[in-house]
């Protein structure tokens, strides 16, 4: 006889019962019974500090029912809670009569206004008349904190969640409240302003007008927007957002509170670059141009021309040449849709298998898709997080806040170039040089230091004694330095899988739709679907090489190359050697070379899937319509392929879709964007999971706007899970030889470049929009002080900076967090003279990069 | 009444000049308590304070063996002495820090060993410049003496005392918000659960907290045995405790007073005490304990300085200050400018402390300074009620701290026992004593 | 940064943050260090506690502006506090205020013409038995009538006073001496010696029962 199973914990709430969870915050479990308790500094993911006191409830304890906070209190089996007493009802005006006796009456010009929680509060049970005749508290209206935030100090209500995200969630306390009693106010420090990438998310979670964004001052009112759920495609993180617009116009968008995702948090690229999709600029050269129609060069200058036209040049210029001489470059910015139908034109069409999403800057595409795959959620519940990657917080922000949430709880090793943002946080790490990453990360399997490096026998044991068996570790992966061979942390990382095949990878890929592009097969040596390729296709800087030399003498260029490459000028000359298909939405130093320009889709305006950095494909919805003639990806491959005498039979994108699906085994629109879901992940049998409700005035511009069509439920609870999916199969681990373990000598002239990814750079995403521009910080180099004091320069001062390729003149800024032996400089910045840093110092064919640096 | 018997415990060095000083501690006993204690076990020093019922002296009376006995199932870390002494009037803890840092540093000592915390801390209020001055001395003569430091006298037992100064905020008193100020960041009380430090203190770890005369009776108490000190009071409140007294009396000062033998009029009118009322005037009112305490009238003179005792008239001995209040005094301004203090020492989290501290001062300064309305009596009591529902003693809470449901104390003794004034100040248009 | 403090002060300002088991403890003592170099808590200050501490420039200010004895703006040589409070207010205290801000010449929170003098409504200050209090620099000056309030200003003046009430910033002259300590490795000795003393007692008294 089995056991009567108890009765699973619960509560009473208003004398009806409710299951719970013990330890869940109490105001969750009351919601979850029907019942809503105002609140407003409660954010359910944030911890809970009860400090406005407008969720009080009563709650039953052994000296009767006494008034607490639900959002701080834990619900515990047995809980007796009255929410609807005379008592809790005279607490909760009486805190609201207090948070409005401050506050202003400027509702009808507060951007806050239509979604404000307090206003609805008032609304619903504020009394209406002041009973005070003194003045409110005044102060001068709104004032500017940072780049995107503006901060009206009346009619902020303390509730901290601001400066609780600062500390708390972004580790960065660049806002924190100054003062004292009813003198509190929001401040970031005088000569600080509040720039941090994370700044809009304290607009987001605001619960007032306090804190409002410059770019949406005053140019909306939440009832004229309306709403899809999509998804961001800034970079390859995949965050889940609500689009909101107006008039055909995406006027914001707010992170969506996806669970597996981003967890309601955006980084300011995502958020602050809609005005760089719309257009800020009508030079051809600038990539705040929108494309609105197709290009042709005539008489050396590129002229506006009819579809029809742009595109039977496109296939006289793939037709005048041999297969073998076309090649592919780019695509990772294309939906799953767009890729593949790029893939076939390419591969089926044309006949070349010259392709390459990335631009040398990434890890061997095989190798991406072959190592066992974690999702975030893995790496987060990870026993050990292991980095072997750059600066998370650069490169794939909110991936980094996920992380840190991570590596305040357990176990973090860092096994790279500098400390990052996460390093605080670190239980252990190990500095590496460039050229030292595969010998380092051998040592550590072996646990015995390594000569030369600064792996010790002791660090090597005390990591490897760390890292156990592999189980439960977690590698993510990225490639901390492109100005060293990727080979090297490749070869690493097929080590540390030999070593422990039980552990995970997750590949912080260093562009949006890149896992997208490669699965599609717009890579070199993985075909549609990870298939098996016979002939390995020309990489990137094959195909630069090619162009140089007249091999390849077509060029269909998807997405902005010049604004990409790590060698600019090798790339300049190819391009002027090759003739250019250009299929873009924006302007852009490419089209400088570009002989046909095609005029594509950008974020918002596209329908499709894009696959996540740990392989979570997603819907993406289209909220507003290009402008001019813009076409979609799919579109222009297709009507490419016809006007080369080939029909694919599309009809919509939907149809593409269902192909990847049948030939791919992605999943398609059909399954995703229905009851919106929080995405698929390709490689693992996935239930389809429903949205957990969550707090409606946790993010309140969502619950305010009005949703239309596809992914009607932003932010809101879903349909029960209608089934499950299967796993994508993953190619062979590639057997390709390991590097020499060798550990270069030091070098007492020349400094190792460390090469490493800034989130604002002079990227389309940044250059196109203004805001965002205007946040690019001068690049600089970092170097030891003790190295600056070795080669006698001074802290500040500008040098010389030479490789054997070229010269930079930059300013040099000592730094003690960096390496000794090593250099660091931003990629995709400018010097003094308006120079590509890393583009001009890398030296493509060695296994890193020296740099002398002197003064000038 | 036999007040002049009463024994000196934490003011035996009373007079003495110099009584700051190590030799004058050394000659007048110091440190013997130590070197005893050292030659006990841990337990037997917590098992002599237990037995002293030495009820905490920072406002709340917690006995301090209780709390420690709690504390101890799980190993201290860090012993936290509260001298921030900000509540009105109380200046109890000033006259000690100033007077007597030896006997505090020694208590301090012993109450470490007892807990086996080798890091102690004791956070003196900043503006008590000369106090900081006097213990920062006194540590470092102990440390030359060999009472603080490593293996303290000879022991195997080391202790660091630390000396950290606050900057002015009465809220850092509240031990969470004193944490707070201790790791360098506002004053913020934390939020309870856990009700004590003990179990998240100090970087999160088990930490003691205890008032400075909690300390400095600890030497006493081991010299002389907890048992002797429980046989001076009544029950609970045993030994003898500082009064700090002060406003309309002839003599204003710090007294140390038996528990419970003696009472209010004891210490406001007899001769070793308050000597009476100034200028021979009539008592109106007095607090018996504290800002925060809600006021007693001539008719309470009576009760005895007990814990229990006071408490159960509705009101609190709290940090042992006593204000007097004669018939030329304005119970208007008086419960005014203590709203004034709450409103300006909140610190600001909660809402209805932050707001309604404000409000209920802006309200009552007008009743004082003209412009008062009718209305505003309930008005202020209604606003009080949001702060501390149902104006009950002791007041419910729906506050992170009790700084918030104390603000109501004064303001509604004051109505409740003087409306009429309040009325003659709304028909006067403001105060009609000036 | 850490150019900041001149020499003798950046020495304490180091030794004060070993005196903690994490440095962020030593951002009030470190703030004080600042006042007694510049008066007032400056920015530059500021960033050099927050460098010392290990926390964000907005951090060290959100904790500066939250203890009314941290002045973010200059203040006079002499900072006179005159407490108001309930047993000072018996005893006069507000008359006491208005009579300095006659002699200063200026409302509290301000500052006189000169500069020499500011002037602030303190809060209790717990020294009721000589009401009404009034503090200089946080030393008591027990001038409890307008006559003697002025005779102390005018020796203040006249510098006779120095020896008693140094200038505004310089908090506690009475030095720690650092190097008293027990070293980490004695307490965390101690530590380990004392809990298993106590284990071994309470195994002692188990068996006893
Ligand atoms: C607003 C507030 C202010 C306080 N101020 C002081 C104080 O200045 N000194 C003090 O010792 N305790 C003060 N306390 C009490 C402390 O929180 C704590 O209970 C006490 O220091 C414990 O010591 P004890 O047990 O020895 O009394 C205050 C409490 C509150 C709520
Ligand atoms: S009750 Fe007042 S002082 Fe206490 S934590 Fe809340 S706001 Fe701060
Ligand atoms: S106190 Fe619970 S939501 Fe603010």
């Amino acid at each position: 006889m089995s056991e009567p199973t108890p009765p699973p914990p619960s509560i009473t709430v208003d004398g009806r019962t409710v299951t719970v969870t013990p330890g869940e915050p109490l105001i969750e479990a009351i919601a979850r019974g029907g019942t809503y308790v105002p609140r407003f500094c409660y954010h359910p993911r944030m911890e809970p500090v009860g400090v406005c006191r407008m969720c009080l409830v009563e709650v039953d304890g052994p000296r009767g029912p006494s008034l607490q906070p639900s959002c701080f209190l834990k619900a515990a089996d047995g809980m007796s809670v009255i929410t609807d007493s005379e008592k809790v009802k005279k607490a909760q005006d009486g805190v609201l009569e207090f948070l409005l006796s401050n506050h202003p009456l400027d509702c009808p010009v507060c951007d806050k206004g239509g979604e404000c929680p307090l206003q609805d509060q008032a609304l619903a049970h504020g009394s209406g008349e002041s009973r005070f005749i003194e003045e409110k508290r005044h102060f001068e209206k709104p004032v500017s904190i940072g780049a995107h935030v503006l901060l009206d100090r009346e009619r902020c209500i303390q509730c901290s969640r601001c400066t609780r995200f600062a500390a708390e969630v972004a580790g960065e306390a660049d806002i924190t409240f100054s003062g004292r009693g009813d003198g509190i106010e929001v401040a970031p420090a005088p000569e600080h302003p509040f720039d941090s990438v994370f700044s809009g998310n304290t607009v987001q979670i605001c619960p007032v007008g306090a804190l409002t964004a410059k770019s949406y001052r005053f140019a909306a009112r939440p009832w004229d927007l309306d709403q899809v759920e999509s998804t961001c495609t800034g970079c390859s993180v995949g965050c889940r957002v609500a689009v909101q617009s107006s008039q055909n116009e995406v006027i914001r968008v707010l992170g969506v509170d996806s669970e597996p995702v981003n967890q309601s948090w955006l980084c300011d690229k995502g958020r602050y670059s809609l005005d760089g999709l719309r257009g800020t600029s009508l030079e051809l050269d600038s990539p705040g141009r929108r494309l609105t129609h197709p290009l042709v060069r005539r008489h050396g200058r590129l002229e506006e021309v009819g579809w029809s036209e742009a595109l039977a040049e496109a296939a006289r210029l793939v037709n005048s040449v041999a297969p073998d001489e076309v090649g592919v470059i780019g695509g990772a910015a294309l939906t799953n849709e767009g890729a593949y139908a790029f893939a076939r034109l390419a591969r089926e069409v044309i006949g070349t298998i010259h392709l390459d999403a990335q631009y040398a800057d990434g890890v061997d595409a095989a190798l991406v898709s072959a190592l066992p795959p974690a999702t975030i959620d893995d790496a987060v519940g990870a026993r050990v997080l292991l980095t072997l990657s750059g600066d998370l917080r650069q490169s794939v922000p909110v991936l980094y806040l996920r992380l840190r949430a991570a590596a305040r709880r357990g176990t973090l090793v860092q096994i790279q170039s500098g400390p990052d943002a996460l390093t605080p946080l670190a239980t252990h790490r190990i500095s590496v040089r460039p050229g030292e990453i595969d010998a380092v990360v051998n040592g550590v399997l072996e646990g015995r230091g390594v000569a030369g490096t600064a792996l010790s026998d002791a660090d090597a044991t005390l990591v490897r004694e760390t890292l156990g068996d592999g189980s439960g570790v977690v590698v993510v992966v990225g490639r901390a330095n492109v100005a060293e061979d990727s080979s090297l942390v490749e070869a690493a990382l097929v080590r540390l899988h030999r070593a422990f095949p039980a552990a995970r990878f997750l590949v912080a890929l260093s562009r949006s739709n890149l896992r997208g592009a490669i699965d599609m097969g717009l890579c070199p040596s993985v075909g549609p679907g990870r298939a098996r390729l016979d002939h390995r296709g020309r990489d990137f800087v094959e195909q630069v090489r090619a162009m140089n030399d007249g091999r390849q003498r077509t060029t269909i260029v998807l997405g902005d190359v010049m604004g990409n490459s790590l060698r600019p000028g090798e790339t300049r000359r190819a391009l002027s050697a090759s003739a250019v298909i250009c299929v873009t939405g924006h302007g852009g130093e490419t089209l400088e070379y570009a002989d046909v320009v095609l005029p594509a889709t950008v974020s918002y305006e596209r329908r499709g899937t894009v696959t996540n950095l740990e392989g979570r494909v997603s819907a993406l919805v289209a909220k507003v319509t290009a402008p001019g003639s813009a076409w979609d990806d799919v579109t222009i491959a297709s009507e490419w392929a016809s006007a080369l005498g080939v029909e694919f039979g599309w009809e919509s994108v939907d149809a593409v879709s269902a192909e990847v699906e049948s030939s791919t085994g992605y999943p398609a629109l059909s399954v995703l964007d229905d009851v919106s879901y929080e995405g698929v992940v390709v490689d693992r049998v996935e239930t389809l999971r429903a949205r957990r409700a969550r707090d409606p005035v946790a993010t309140p511009g969502i619950r305010s706007a009005q949703t239309v069509g596809l992914g009607a439920s932003v932010g809101a609870v879903d349909l029960e899970t209608p089934g499950t999916l299967g796993e994508v199969s993953r190619p062979e681990i590639p057997t390709s030889g390991s590097p020499s373990l060798s550990v270069p000598a030091p070098d007492a002239y020349a400094l190792r470049l460390v090469a490493t990814k800034v989130l604002y750079d002079n990227g389309v995403t940044i250059r196109g929009s203004v805001a965002l521009a205007s946040q690019v910080e001068p690049a600089t180099l970092r170097i030891h002080p003790l190295d600056l004091e070795h080669f006698a320069l001074q802290d500040g001062q500008l040098v010389a900076a030479r490789s054997s390729e070229g010269e930079v003149v930059i300013r040099v800024v000592g730094d003690d967090a960096v390496l000794r032996g090593t250099v660091v400089a931003p990629m995709h910045l400018t010097d003094e003279h308006g120079t590509d840093v890393v583009g001009t110092l890398l030296e493509p064919e060695s296994a890193w990069t020296r740099v002398r640096v002197e003064s000038r | 009444m036999a007040v002049l018997d009463a024994p000196r415990i934490v003011t035996q060095r009373r007079g003495i000049p110099d009584s700051h000083s190590l030799k004058v501690y050394l000659d007048t006993g110091g440190y013997d308590a130590l070197k005893k204690a050292l030659g006990m076990n841990p337990e037997e020093v917590a098992a002599e304070v237990d037995a002293a019922s030495l009820l905490g002296r920072g406002g709340a009376g917690f006995p301090a063996g209780r709390k420690w006995a709690m504390l101890r199932r799980s190993p201290v870390s860090y012993l936290v002495v509260n001298s921030d002494e900000s509540e009105p009037a109380t200046f109890k803890d000033h006259y000690l820090i100033e007077h007597d840092p030896h006997q505090l540093v020694e208590g301090i000592i012993i109450a470490a060993y007892a807990l086996q915390v080798t890091q102690a801390f004791v956070f003196v209020r900043g503006e008590f410049a000369l106090g900081i001055e006097r213990i920062t001395q006194a540590v470092n003569d102990a440390y030359a003496h060999g009472a603080l430091g490593s293996k303290i006298f000879g022991s195997d037992f080391s202790l660091d005392l630390v000396v950290h100064p606050g900057a002015g905020a009465y809220i850092c008193g509240e031990e969470t918000a004193l944490i707070e100020a201790l790791e360098g960041k506002r004053g913020f009380p934390r939020i309870k659960p856990p009700f004590f430090p003990a179990v998240t203190g100090l970087y999160g770890e088990p930490t003691v907290v205890n008032n400075v005369e909690t300390m400095s009776n600890l030497p006493w108490i081991i010299l002389n045995g907890g048992a002797a000190f429980a046989a001076y009071g009544v029950g609970r409140s045993a030994g003898t405790r500082l009064f700090a007294l002060s406003g309309r009396v002839n003599n204003p000062g710090v007294y140390e007073v038996e528990m419970v033998k003696n009472t209010f009029r004891d210490l406001i009118y007899d001769p070793a005490f308050g000597g009476g009322i100034t200028e021979g005037r009539n008592l109106r009112a007095f607090i018996p304990g504290g800002v925060s305490a809600p006021w007693f009238s001539p008719e309470q003179l009576d009760t005895p300085l007990g814990q229990d005792e006071v408490g159960a008239l509705g009101s609190m001995l709290g940090s042992g200050s006593v204000v007097v209040m004669d018939d030329t005094t304005c119970v208007v301004r008086a419960a005014w400018r203590i709203t004034k203090f709450f409103s300006r020492e909140s610190c600001g989290q909660c809402t209805p402390c932050r707001e309604g501290s404000g409000w209920i001062e802006r309200v009552m300064y007008r009743l004082e300074h003209g412009g008062g309305r009718p209305e505003d009596l309930d008005l202020v009591l209604d606003l009080c009620d949001n702060i501390s529902p149902g104006l009950s003693w002791p007041p419910a809470q729906t506050t992170i701290c009790v700084l918030g449901p104390s603000i109501p104390s004064s303001v509604k003794s004051a109505i409740t026992a003087f409306r009429g004034e309040f009325e003659a100040h709304v028909a006067h248009g403001g105060c009609p004593y000036v | 940064m850490s150019g900041f403090f001149r020499p003798d002060l950046r020495q304490r300002a180091e030794e004060l943050v070993t005196l903690y088991p994490r440095r962020r403890s030593a951002t009030l003592p470190l703030l004080h260090l600042v006042q007694e170099q510049d008066g007032y808590v400056s920015e530059a200050g500021i960033e050099a506690v927050a460098d010392l501490t290990g926390t964000t420039p907005a951090e060290v200010r959100g904790t500066a502006s939250f203890y009314d004895m941290f002045h973010l703006e200059p203040v006079g040589r002499y900072l006179v506090g005159v407490c108001t409070n309930v047993a000072c207010l018996l005893s006069g205290g507000l008359e006491m205020l208005e009579h300095a801000e006659e002699t200063l010449g200026c409302a509290p929170g301000g500052t006189s013409s000169d500069g020499v003098f500011s002037l602030e409504e303190s809060e209790c200050l717990a020294d009721c038995n000589f009401a009404p209090c009034v503090q200089v620099n946080y030393r008591y000056v027990r001038t409890r009538t307008p006559s003697e309030f002025d005779a102390m200003v005018d020796d203040l003046r006249a510098g006779r006073r120095d020896q008693e009430i140094p200038p505004h910033g310089t908090h506690s002259r009475v030095k720690r001496h650092v190097t008293l300590r027990a070293t980490k490795e004695e307490v965390a000795a101690e530590r380990r010696r004392q809990s298993e003393a106590r284990a071994a007692r309470e195994a002692a008294k188990e068996e006893t029962k």
